[in-house]
């Protein structure tokens, strides 16, 4: 028993550590592709910390929609908007300081309050899979806000067709 | 008892939510912007998930990062097409040089 508990600790320390790794390459990578490209560490990386959260819906919608949608389509969008034979230009850092600065600002607030914040940790159940809960959630409270969200969803893939469109199809 | 707890699921969420402040304010390209909402918005969804499991939240904080990512999907895919709208008529994703509304 104890072992598996260092296992799950061990889990987490290289799942921390390969999300913040890939953060930081996302924030700070010169090239826009690469940029995507540690952006997809995160997001693996956040699946990982579903799946430890026994959130293994959450980690399986996460693959999905992130790692399969979102990156690809901005892989797409990168490679139509970007000169990629100039990709270490491609990415120029406007304000580079002033962005470290508020972010390292951020990261100081957040952690000082955080840090000694009296969280209520209720402690954590074992690991069961919570997907039939989340389905019941999901009919039971959010009834409304998933019909909501398929509206919205039509809304955004009719309106996203209409704004890239090319201009001289709308004259 | 495990040494992991909910400080380090939310210590981490900051670490992550600052990150994608910087990118999102540090860079000129519109797609590394949108990486940098990407990245604060999976750090709010990450707080939201150890709420669920250690908290007083159960399937309830799991729901909200259910619609978290369909909304962020969502926001991409609009916000990647009016991306490439703007490079269409600028050729160029400088959001500095997106300036034709300013007075």
């Amino acid at each position: 028993m104890k072992y598996g508990f260092n296992l799950a600790d061990g889990v987490f320390w290289f799942l921390a550590a390969a999300a913040a790794g890939g953060g930081l390459g996302a924030a700070l990578s010169r090239n826009i592709v690469r940029a995507v490209f540690f952006l997809l560490l995160t997001f693996a990386a956040m699946a990982g910390l579903y799946g430890l959260l026994s959130a293994d819906f959450l980690a399986a919608v996460q693959l999905l929609v992130y790692v399969g949608g979102v990156l690809v389509l901005m892989l797409f969008a990168v490679m139509l908007t970007s000169q990629i034979d100039t990709a270490h230009k491609s990415n120029p850092a406007g304000s580079r300081w002033l962005g470290i600065a508020s972010g390292a600002a951020m990261l100081v607030v957040l952690w000082t309050v955080l840090a000694r914040a009296p969280l209520l940790d209720a402690g954590a159940p074992g690991y069961a899979p919570t997907t039939a809960e989340l389905g019941h959630a999901l009919v039971e409270i959010g009834f409304l806000p998933l019909l909501a969200t398929g509206f919205l969803l039509c809304a955004v893939v009719v309106g996203s067709v209409v704004i890239a469109r090319r201009a001289r199809d709308a004259e | 008892m495990s040494g992991i707890g909910l400080h380090h699921f939310v210590l981490l969420s900051a670490v992550l939510f600052s990150l994608g402040m910087a990118c999102a304010i540090a860079r000129r390209n519109a797609v590394a912007i949108l990486i940098g909402i990407e990245l604060m918005l999976n750090a709010a969804a990450l707080n939201l998930a150890a709420f669920s499991r250690y908290g007083a939240l159960r399937a309830e904080g799991q729901l909200f990062v259910l619609f978290v990512i369909v909304l962020a999907a969502a926001e991409a895919v609009v916000g990647l097409a009016l991306i490439l709208a703007i490079h269409r008529r600028l050729r160029s994703v400088d959001v500095n040089r997106a300036d034709s509304l300013k007075g």
